[in-house]
C-alpha cells in the first residue's frame, strides 16, 4: 500500500536555483507533497488503518487540522471500507474549506468542533470524547507524535521511512550523509519521521521549526518548545503552552497544521538532551517562503512546509560551501491558496 | 487511612445507607455561588461534596460540565480561588470535601506545595481522572503523606486484574465510571452495567465503590444503588444551575438534591 497507493519512495530532489539562491551548502527536498493526497500524513495512516483492521474494529475517527490527516485518514477509509469521522475544529473547515470537500468527497463525515478554540487541540479533545465513548469498535487514528501512549511512538515508527529513504537516497546521491536536516514542528511528525533514522549520526545536525505566528514576544505563537512549560495535554508529558494557573493557552498559526499548543514527547526530550536544535520562524516569514519555493522551484509548498524553507535565510550562512542540507517538504500548497493569497 | 470520607462511608455502611456525591463546577456561575450551593446540597442529603477545578481542556467531560468549567476560568477561578473557598466553606462545614481535577494545573502549582495547600484548607479527597494508576506513584505519595485520599476511576472496559490495581492504590472509596464515555450522558444506565457492577464488587474489597457518570435520576440512583455503596452526580445537577436565576436554581438543585436521596433511601 505504501508503494503502489501512497506512492513511495518519494524523490529526494536537488533544488538547484534555490541552492543557487542562497548561495552555499546544497538544498535537497525530501519530497513528501508527491504522497497520496498532498503530504506525508498517509504515511501514518497506512500503518495505523492496517493495525485497525487487523484487530477489527469497523470504525474509524480522526482528528485534522489543516486537513491533510483527515484527507489521508478518509482516503485509506474509503480503499479498506471503513466507516470514517473525522473532527475538525470549526475554524479550521473554514480556513481549510477544499480539503473538507475532499473528505465529504471520500465518503468520510467531518464534525466541525466549536468548543475552545475551535482549531487542532479541540478537535483532538472531541476525537478522544467519542474514542472513549465507543472504544469497543472504534479505532483512533491520530494523526501527530501525540496523545498517549503508545502513539508518539507508533507514529514516529510509520513517519521514519522520510527518514530511512532519504538516507539511502543522499548516499547515493552525495555518498555522505547530510550535514543538516531542517523540518517544520507542530506536533511534530513529519520531522521526527525524518530525525529518527539519523539520531544516532553525530555528524548530522537537526533543526525543527515552530510557528512564531505573530512573533514570539506576542502572545500569539504556536512556539511550543521555545516557549512553553513542561505540562500535560491529551495523555502526555510534554512542552505545553500555558499560561500562569496551568490552562492550556490558545496557540496561533497561519499553518493550520502548526496551530497547536502542545507537541510531542520526543522532541520535548530530543530538545532536553540537546539532539535537536528548536528554532521559529513568524507568519509573515512563512508567507515569503511560500512564494520563494514557488518561484525558484516550482514547487507550491504547504504553509507549514514553508516555516521550514523560511529558516534557510538564518541556517545558509552557517553553512559550509559544498555542504549538504536536506528538508522535509512534508505537503503541498493547493489547499493553502485561500489562506496565502488573502494575505500577500 | 482516615478521615472525613472514610468515616463518612463507614457510617453510612454501618446505617445501611448509600452515599450521595455530588459535583459542583468550583466557581460555577459565580465565586460568591459556590458556598451557598454546597449548603443547599448538604442541607438537601448531599455526603460528599466534589468541587471542580476548571480546566481549559476537561476530557473526560461532555458539554454541560465543560461550558460551567469555561464560564468558572472566565469568573477568575484559579487553585488559590479553589482554596480560598474550601477555608471559607470549613468555617461552616464539615462535610467531606473532594477536590476533582485535571493533572496539569496540579502539576503547575506543584504536586507537594498543592497536597500541602488543600490539606491545610481542609480537603479530604483527590480525584484526576487524566491519572492513570500505573502513572501516579508520585501523587499517591504526595496525597498520602497529607492525609487525602486519592480516588481512581474505573470504567466498564477495565479489566478484573487492573480493578484490582485500581483498589490497591486508591483511598476513601473507587469512583466506578458506569458507561463507556464522558461525563452527562442521559441515555439511561445500560443494561450491562449490572454485570460491570457486579464484577467491580468481586474486585474491589479494599474500598467503598461509588458510581458515577449518566446518573441522572433519582430511579437512576435507586438502580445503580443495588450494586454500589453509593452515586456521584454532577452534569444533571449543573444542568438544573445553568440558565437559571439564584432563586430559582436554588430550589431546583434542591429539590434534585431531595430526589436522589429518595431514590437511594428507598
Amino acid at each position: 500500500m505504501l508503494g503502489d497507493f501512497a506512492g513511495r519512495p518519494t524523490p529526494l530532489y536537488f533544488a538547484k536555483r534555490l541552492t543557487e539562491h542562497y548561495g552555499k551548502a546544497k538544498i535537497y527536498l525530501k519530497r513528501e507533497d508527491l504522497c497520496h493526497t498532498g503530504a506525508h500524513k498517509i504515511n501514518n495512516v497506512v500503518g495505523q488503518m492496517l493495525l485497525a483492521a487487523k484487530i477489527g474494529k469497523k470504525r474509524i475517527i480522526a482528528e485534522t487540522g489543516a486537513g491533510q490527516h483527515g484527507v489521508a485518514t478518509a482516503t485509506v477509509a474509503a480503499k479498506l471500507g471503513l466507516e470514517c469521522i473525522v473532527y475538525m475544529g470549526r475554524e479550521d473547515t473554514h480556513r481549510q474549506e477544499s480539503n473538507v470537500n475532499r473528505m465529504k468527497l471520500l465518503g468520510a463525515e467531518v464534525i466541525p468542533v466549536d468548543s475552545g478554540t475551535q482549531t487542532l487541540k479541540d478537535a483532538t479533545n472531541e476525537a478522544i470524547r467519542d474514542w472513549v465513548t465507543n472504544v469497543r469498535d472504534t479505532f483512533y487514528v491520530i494523526g501527530s507524535v501525540v496523545g498517549p501512549h503508545p502513539y508518539p511512538m507508533m507514529v514516529r515508527d510509520f513517519q521514519s521511512i522520510i527518514g530511512k529513504e532519504t538516507m539511502q537516497q543522499i548516499s547515493e546521491k552525495e555518498q555522505s550523509l547530510p550535514d543538516y536536516l531542517l523540518a517544520c514542528v507542530g506536533g511534530g511528525s513529519n520531522s521526527i519521521g525524518l530525525f529518527y533514522p539519523f539520531i544516532e549520526s553525530d555528524s548530522v545536525k537537526m533543526i525543527g521549526v515552530e510557528a512564531a505566528g505573530y512573533g514570539i514576544t506576542t502572545r500569539q505563537h504556536a512556539a511550543t518548545l521555545t516557549l512553553g512549560k513542561p505540562g500535560v495535554l491529551h495523555g502526555n508529558l510534554s512542552y505545553l503552552l500555558q499560561d500562569e494557573n496551568g490552562q492550556v493557552m490558545p496557540a496561533h498559526s497561519i499553518s493550520a497544521g502548526l496551530d497547536y499548543p502542545g507537541v510531542g514527547p520526543e522532541h520535548s526530550y530530543l530538545k532536553d538532551s540537546g539532539r535537536v536544535r528548536y528554532e521559529s520562524v513568524t507568519d509573515t516569514e512563512a508567507l515569503d517562503a511560500v512564494r520563494e519555493l514557488s518561484q525558484l522551484e516550482g514547487i507550491i509548498p504547504a504553509l507549514e512546509t514553508a516555516h521550514a524553507l523560511a529558516y534557510l535565510k538564518t541556517l545558509i550562512p552557517e553553512t559550509a560551501e559544498g555542504g549538504i542540507v536536506v528538508i522535509n517538504l512534508s505537503g503541498r500548497g493547493e489547499k493553502d491558496l485561500g489562506t496565502i493569497f488573502k494575505h500577500i | 487511612m482516615n478521615n472525613r470520607i472514610t468515616t463518612t462511608l463507614q457510617e453510612l455502611r454501618r446505617t445501611n445507607r448509600k452515599a450521595l456525591s455530588i459535583f459542583i463546577t468550583a466557581g460555577y456561575p459565580t465565586i460568591d455561588a459556590t458556598p451557598e450551593i454546597v449548603k443547599t446540597l448538604e442541607a438537601s442529603g448531599a455526603d460528599i461534596i466534589e468541587l471542580g477545578i476548571p480546566f481549559s481542556d476537561p476530557l473526560a467531560d461532555g458539554p454541560t460540565i465543560q461550558q460551567s468549567s469555561d464560564i468558572a476560568i472566565k469568573n477568575g477561578v484559579t487553585l488559590p480561588v479553589v482554596f480560598d473557598m474550601v477555608s471559607q466553606l470549613r468555617k461552616t462545614t464539615a462535610i467531606p470535601i473532594i477536590l476533582m481535577g485535571y493533572v496539569n494545573p496540579v502539576i503547575h502549582y506543584g504536586f507537594d506545595r498543592f497536597m500541602r495547600e488543600a490539606s491545610g484548607r481542609g480537603v479530604d479527597g483527590l480525584i484526576i481522572p487524566d491519572i492513570p494508576v500505573e502513572e501516579s506513584q508520585a501523587y499517591r505519595t504526595a496525597a498520602l503523606e497529607n492525609n487525602l485520599a486519592p480516588v481512581f476511576l474505573a470504567a466498564p472496559t477495565t479489566s478484573d486484574t487492573r480493578l484490582r490495581d485500581i483498589d490497591a492504590a486508591s483511598e476513601g472509596f473507587v469512583y466506578c465510571v458506569s458507561i463507556t464515555g464522558v461525563t452527562g450522558k442521559e441515555n439511561g444506565i445500560p443494561e450491562n452495567v449490572k454485570a460491570y457492577l457486579q464484577r467491580c464488587q468481586v474486585n474491589i474489597k479494599r474500598n467503598p465503590i461509588l458510581v458515577g457518570f449518566g446518573i441522572s435520576s433519582g430511579d437512576d440512583a435507586r438502580n445503580i444503588s443495588s450494586y454500589a455503596d453509593g452515586v456521584i452526580v454532577g452534569s444533571a445537577l449543573i444542568k438544573r444551575i445553568r440558565g437559571n436565576r439564584k432563586n430559582d436554581y436554588l430550589p431546583a438543585i434542591r429539590a434534585f438534591t431531595a430526589e436522589l436521596r429518595q431514590g437511594l433511601d428507598r
